[in-house]
C-alpha cells in the first residue's frame, strides 16, 4: 500500500490558429516564418502603441470554456500581469486576473473512480446529474482565460553561428565580435492569443493527466480553434506536483495548509499537501507522464527521508529523463495584476453566450454516446471513429449511403478501423461500395454446405474437441477448411454459425 | 509680424493670398531662432519636413481646399510620436529614438495640412507641473525668464505664447496642458477621456491620459479639436461618438446658463490674487445674465491622493518596456522622478498593498465620478481657478515632491473623472498670468468654448505678449 497519494494539478496553454494576433492585426501564423517578419508596433512593444482586442479569439476562449462545462463571466475584464523578460516587450503580459471568462467547469475521464484516491473530484454534479451512474473520474477546471503569447528566444554560440545560413546582417555583426554567446528574439509569436486552461488538483496518477490531455486536445480540435500540433508548441504543459501523506483511515493527515497555493483566490482544498513543484512548458504527452512519475518518485525519497521537497519550478530533461530545478518558489514574482486601462471591460449578454454555444459543433464526449446508442457499437469502436471530427462524420455519412445497400454500421466501423482506408482519398461511397463488393457472396444450398462442413469437422477431430473444452478461436481455422473445400466465396458469418451448430 | 497673428486670423490670410503657408512657417522659423535659446522650448526642429509640407498645403490652398489647419504651423510635445523624427519624452532614455511611425493624432494633423515644425520640451515622461523635469534642460515662463511655464507640456505652452507656433498639441494626465496654459496666457484644453485617441503618444497613465492642445484663441482651439477629434480603431477606449461643429456654439453668449462655483476650490491656500481674478470673471458672468449656483463636490481632497496612487501604479507598468533590448537606453538613464513614480506604483500594487491602495483609491475614485454626476444634474459648467498659485520661480520646489504633487490640486479632479477642462487666460498679477479653468459634462467640449469664448471676447487677455527683448 502507497504511503502516499500523489496530488497533481494541470495548467494548460492552448495556441488558437485565429488569421491575426491578440491585440494587432498581425498574421498570427508565425511558424517557420522569418524572424521578426509578422511585427508592427503593437507587438513589439514601441511607445505609444495600443491593444485592440480579438474578438474572434474571445469567442473561441468562450466556446472553449463552454465546452468544458464552464460557468461564463458575462463582465469580464483583461489584467495586466507585469513582470520583465527579454521576449515579454511590453514588460507585462496582458491576461485575465480574477474575471477570466470561463470558470468552474470539468472534464470527466473514462476510467473508473477509485474512492480512496477521490478527494473531492465528485462523480456526482447538480449541473448534470445524469452523468452519476457512469461513475466517472471527474476532473475540475478551475479557469478558462485569454492570454497573449511572447516572444521566442534562441540562445546561439559562435560556432552556430558561423554555421548558420543566414545572410543576415545582425549576425554577421555579432560573429565579427563574436566569441561569446548571444541571445536572439523573434517577435513573431509575441501577441498570438493564447487560452490558459487551469485545473483544480484532482489528478492522482501520470495517466489520468494524459487521458485528460487527450480529451482535452480532441475537444479543442473538434472546435476547430487551434491545430493543437504538439511540435509546433500549440499545447504547451505544466503540472504542479505533489505527495500527500495518507492516514490509515485513507485520509489525510498533513496538517500544514497550503498559504500560497493561489493567493488571493480563497479556496476550500483545505487539506493539500504545504509544497507543490511546477514542472514548466513541457510540450509532449509523453514527457508529461515521465516527468510526473520521475517527480512522484523523487518527492516520495525526499519525503521518506523526513524532508519536504522545496517549493520550485523545475523542468524536464528529456536527455537526462528526469527533472531539473530552474527557480526556487522563495523568489517568485509578484505579478502585480491591475485591470488593463488600454482596454475597457467585456461585456455579453445572455443571448450572445447561447448564440456561441449553438455556433458549436457536437462535442466528442456527445458524439460517443450517440454513436454509442444510435449504432450499437462497442466503446472500444466508436472511441476510434470519434478519435477526430474527421472521421466520426465520414463514418456518420457512410452509415447513411450503407442503409440502401443494407450494410450495417459494424460492418462500416470494422471495414474503417480494420482496413484503415485513406480517409481523405477515399469518399464514403467508395467506402460503401468496397464493403459491398467484400460481403458479395455465392448462393451455396443449405444442404451441400452441412454435407461440407460435417465433413470437414470429422476430417478434424482435434479442433472440434479443442472448442469443446472453450478453445473458441478455433472456430475461425474450420471456417477457413470449409471455406477452402467450397472454393467460392460466401458468406463466413453464415459459414460460422452452422459450424457451431453442427458441433452441438 | 504674421507669426503672432492668431490661427483663425492666419487661416483667413491663406484663403485671401495675402500670404502663403511657407511665409508663415518662415516666420516661426524665425521666431523660434531668435529666442529659443533662452526659452528652450523646442527640443528637436524638423525644417526640411515643415517647408515642404507647408509647399504642399499651399498647393492644395490654390485648388480652393479649406480646412481649419491647413497651412498652419503647430508643434507638437515630444510624447507625441513622428515617423523618422526623434521622439525624446524628455528622457535621456530615449535621447537618441527615432518613430518608427506616427500616432493618429498626428496623423490626423498631417492629413489636415497641419504644417509640423518640431517637438517641444516636457518634463521627461510628462512627469511634472513645472517644465524643470526634463532631461534637456527646463523650459523658462516668457513673462518672466526666472519663473516656470507650467507642465508637463512647458514646450507647448511656451512656443504658442510666443508666436513660434500658432497651436501646439500637448498632453494632460492631471493638469499637463491646463496647468502650462495658465501660467503662460494660453488657451489650453484637456478633452474628455477618449475624445482624441491616444494611439502613438507615449502612454503616461492609461486610464487618465487626455490628448489636447494649446491656442491663442478659443476659436483657434476649437478649429483644432475638430481635426485630433473622433472615434480610432486603434484606441479601444475612444467612443464612437459624433464630433460636433466646435464653432458652432461660439457667439450665442451666456444668458440663462447655470455656472456652478464648487466651494471646494476656494479654499485657504488658494492665491489671493488668483481669487479676485476668477470673483471677477464670475461677475462678468452674472452680468452677461449667466446664473452662479454655489454647489460642492464633496470628495474634492481625495481626489490629489487618489491620483498619486491610479498614475504612479498605470506609469510602473507603462515604463516596463522601456528595458533597453529593442531601442533607447536602458533603465538606469531614467531620472529621480520617474524612477520615484515607478517605485511608489510598484509599492502600490504589491501583493498585500493592493487592496490598501490600487483597490481603495479606485473606490474612491467611483465616488469622485458620482459627485461629478450629480452636480451637472443642476448646473452647466463649473468655473474654478486652474492653479492654486502663481507661476513659482524654478528650483522653489524641485526639492519637495509633495508640493510640487499639489501644484496639480484643482487640475487631477477631471482627469479621475474623464471630464472635459478648458483653461483661459483671466488676467495678470505681477506681470505674471492667471488662467481659469471651465470644466463641464462628457463630451461637453462645444460648451465649453462657448462660455470661455464670451468671457474673452470681453476679456482678450491672449493679446498681451510677453516682452522678448532683443533677439539672441
Amino acid at each position: 500500500m502507497n504511503k502516499y497519494t500523489p496530488v497533481i494539478g494541470l495548467e494548460v496553454h492552448v495556441e488558437l490558429k485565429t488569421a491575426s494576433k491578440m491585440f494587432c492585426g498581425c498574421s498570427a501564423n508565425y511558424f517557420g516564418k522569418k524572424p521578426n517578419a509578422h511585427t508592427c508596433p503593437v507587438c513589439l512593444g514601441l511607445p505609444g502603441a495600443l491593444p485592440v482586442a480579438n474578438k474572434q479569439a474571445i469567442n473561441w476562449c468562450i466556446m472553449i470554456a463552454l465546452a468544458l462545462n464552464c460557468e461564463i463571466n458575462t463582465f469580464s475584464k483583461f489584467d495586466r500581469k507585469n513582470y520583465f523578460y527579454p521576449d515579454l516587450p511590453k514588460g507585462y503580459q496582458i491576461s485575465q486576473y480574477d474575471l477570466p471568462f470561463g470558470h468552474d467547469g470539468w472534464i470527466d475521464l473514462s476510467k473508473p473512480v477509485i474512492l480512496a484516491s477521490d478527494k473531492g473530484a465528485r462523480p456526482e454534479s447538480k449541473k448534470d446529474p445524469g452523468q452519476a451512474r457512469m461513475a466517472k473520474k471527474r476532473i475540475r477546471i478551475r479557469r478558462v482565460h485569454m492570454e497573449e503569447d511572447t516572444g521566442k528566444l534562441t540562445h546561439m554560440s559562435h560556432p552556430e553561428l558561423v554555421s548558420g545560413s543566414s545572410s543576415n546582417e545582425m549576425l554577421n555583426q555579432v560573429q565579427h565580435d563574436n566569441k561569446k554567446k548571444v541571445s536572439l528574439i523573434d517577435y513573431n509569436r509575441s501577441g498570438v492569443p493564447l487560452v490558459e486552461i487551469v485545473t483544480e488538483p484532482d489528478f492522482d496518477s501520470a495517466t489520468d493527466v494524459v487521458e485528460y490531455l487527450q480529451k482535452l486536445r480532441q475537444i479543442v480540435r473538434y472546435l476547430g480553434v487551434s491545430n493543437a500540433d504538439m511540435e509546433k508548441g500549440d499545447m504547451r504543459l505544466e503540472p504542479n506536483i505533489s505527495l500527500s501523506k495518507m492516514s490509515l483511515r485513507g485520509d489525510e493527515v498533513d496538517e500544514t495548509i497550503s498559504q500560497e497555493r493561489s493567493p488571493r483566490f480563497a479556496r476550500d482544498d483545505n487539506n493539500l499537501p504545504n509544497y507543490k513543484v511546477e514542472v514548466k512548458n513541457i510540450n509532449s504527452f509523453r514527457f508529461v507522464e515521465k516527468a510526473i512519475n520521475f517527480e512522484l518518485k523523487r518527492q516520495e525519497k525526499l519525503l521518506d527521508d523526513g524532508k519536504t521537497p522545496p517549493q520550485e519550478t523545475r523542468g524536464w530533461n528529456e536527455k537526462k529523463q528526469e527533472t531539473v530545478s530552474q527557480r526556487i518558489k522563495e523568489e517568485a514574482n509578484d505579478y502585480r495584476y491591475f485591470p488593463e486601462p488600454d482596454l475597457p471591460p467585456i461585456t455579453h449578454t445572455n443571448e450572445q453566450i447561447s448564440t456561441l454555444s449553438s455556433a458549436m459543433p457536437e462535442l466528442p464526449d456527445k458524439i460517443f454516446s450517440r454513436f454509442l446508442r444510435k449504432f450499437s457499437l462497442n466503446e472500444y469502436d466508436v472511441e476510434i471513429l470519434t478519435r477526430d471530427q474527421e472521421a466520426a462524420e465520414y463514418f456518420e455519412q457512410a452509415v447513411k449511403l450503407g442503409e440502401d445497400k443494407n450494410i450495417s454500421p459494424k460492418q462500416i466501423a470494422n471495414h474503417i478501423i480494420n482496413k484503415k482506408p485513406d480517409l481523405s482519398a477515399t469518399s464514403p461511397s467508395d467506402v460503401i461500395s468496397q464493403i459491398a463488393k467484400a460481403s458479395q457472396t455465392e448462393d451455396i444450398s443449405e444442404d451441400e454446405l452441412t454435407q461440407i462442413i460435417t465433413k470437414v469437422l470429422k476430417e478434424n477431430e482435434k479442433a472440434v474437441q479443442d472448442y469443446k473444452n472453450g478453445k473458441e478461436t478455433v472456430i475461425m481455422f474450420l471456417v477457413g477448411q470449409v471455406m477452402r473445400q467450397i472454393g467460392k466465396k460466401i458468406d463466413a458469418q453464415k459459414v460460422r454459425s452452422l459450424i457451431i451448430t453442427n458441433i452441438k | 509680424m504674421i507669426h503672432t497673428l492668431s490661427l483663425s486670423d492666419a487661416r483667413d490670410g491663406l484663403n485671401s493670398k495675402d500670404f502663403s503657408s511657407v511665409d508663415l512657417a518662415k516666420a516661426c522659423f524665425e521666431q523660434i531662432k531668435s529666442h529659443d535659446d533662452k526659452l528652450n522650448a523646442i527640443l528637436t526642429l524638423s525644417e526640411k519636413e515643415a517647408l515642404h509640407q507647408a509647399e504642399e498645403a499651399d498647393k492644395r490652398i490654390a485648388n480652393g481646399e479649406e480646412s481649419p489647419l491647413l497651412g498652419i504651423p503647430i508643434a507638437l510635445k515630444d510624447l507625441f510620436l513622428t515617423k523618422g523624427i526623434r521622439t525624446t519624452a524628455g528622457s535621456n532614455v530615449l535621447e537618441n529614438y527615432i518613430a518608427q511611425y506616427d500616432g493618429t493624432a498626428v496623423q490626423r494633423l498631417k492629413e489636415a495640412g497641419a504644417v509640423i515644425l518640431g517637438k517641444t520640451n516636457l518634463d521627461a515622461w510628462a512627469h511634472g507641473s513645472s517644465g524643470e523635469n526634463s532631461d534637456f534642460g527646463p523650459t523658462k515662463n516668457p513673462y518672466n525668464l526666472e519663473h516656470i511655464p507650467g507642465g508637463s507640456s512647458s514646450g507647448s505652452s511656451v512656443s504658442v505664447t510666443t508666436d513660434m507656433a500658432f497651436a501646439a498639441s500637448g498632453t494632460d494626465t492631471g493638469g499637463s496642458i491646463r496647468l502650462p496654459a495658465s501660467f503662460c496666457n494660453v488657451v489650453g484644453l484637456k478633452p474628455t477621456y477618449g475624445r482624441v485617441s491616444r494611439y502613438g503618444v507615449i502612454a503616461m497613465s492609461s486610464s487618465l491620459d487626455s490628448i489636447g492642445h494649446f491656442t491663442k484663441t478659443v476659436r483657434d482651439n476649437a478649429m483644432y479639436l475638430q481635426v485630433t477629434a473622433g472615434r480610432d480603431p486603434k484606441d479601444s477606449t475612444t467612443p464612437n461618438k459624433d464630433v460636433p461643429d466646435y464653432q458652432k456654439k461660439l457667439g450665442k453668449g451666456v444668458k440663462g446658463l447655470k455656472i456652478g462655483v464648487p466651494k471646494e476650490y476656494f479654499i485657504e491656500g488658494l492665491d489671493p490674487n488668483i481669487r479676485i481674478q476668477i470673483e471677477d470673471a464670475l461677475k462678468f458672468y452674472e452680468k452677461q445674465g449667466a446664473e452662479i449656483i454655489d454647489v460642492s463636490l464633496p470628495h474634492t481632497e481625495y481626489a490629489i491622493e487618489v491620483y498619486y496612487i491610479v498614475q504612479t501604479a498605470e506609469v510602473s507598468s507603462n515604463l516596463a518596456r522601456y528595458d533597453g533590448i529593442r531601442y533607447g537606453y536602458e533603465r538606469s538613464h531614467f531620472g529621480d522622478e520617474a524612477k520615484r513614480r515607478i517605485m511608489l506604483g510598484t509599492y502600490v500594487l504589491s501583493a498585500g498593498y493592493y487592496d490598501a491602495y490600487y483597490k481603495k483609491a479606485m473606490k474612491v475614485r467611483t465616488l469622485l465620478i458620482k459627485d461629478f454626476q450629480e452636480v451637472f444634474k443642476t448646473i452647466d459648467v463649473l468655473i474654478t481657478p486652474a492653479s492654486p498659485s502663481m507661476p513659482w520661480k524654478l528650483g522653489e520646489r524641485t526639492d519637495d515632491p509633495l508640493k510640487m504633487y499639489l501644484s496639480d490640486i484643482f487640475t487631477v479632479h477631471a482627469n479621475l473623472v474623464g471630464v472635459p477642462g478648458l483653461s483661459v487666460p483671466a488676467g495678470f498679477k505681477g506681470g505674471l498670468p492667471i488662467g481659469m479653468q471651465i470644466l463641464g459634462p462628457h463630451f461637453s467640449e462645444d460648451l465649453l468654448y462657448q462660455v470661455a469664448q464670451a468671457y474673452e471676447m470681453e476679456h482678450p487677455w491672449w493679446k498681451k505678449k510677453p516682452d522678448l527683448g532683443n533677439s539672441t
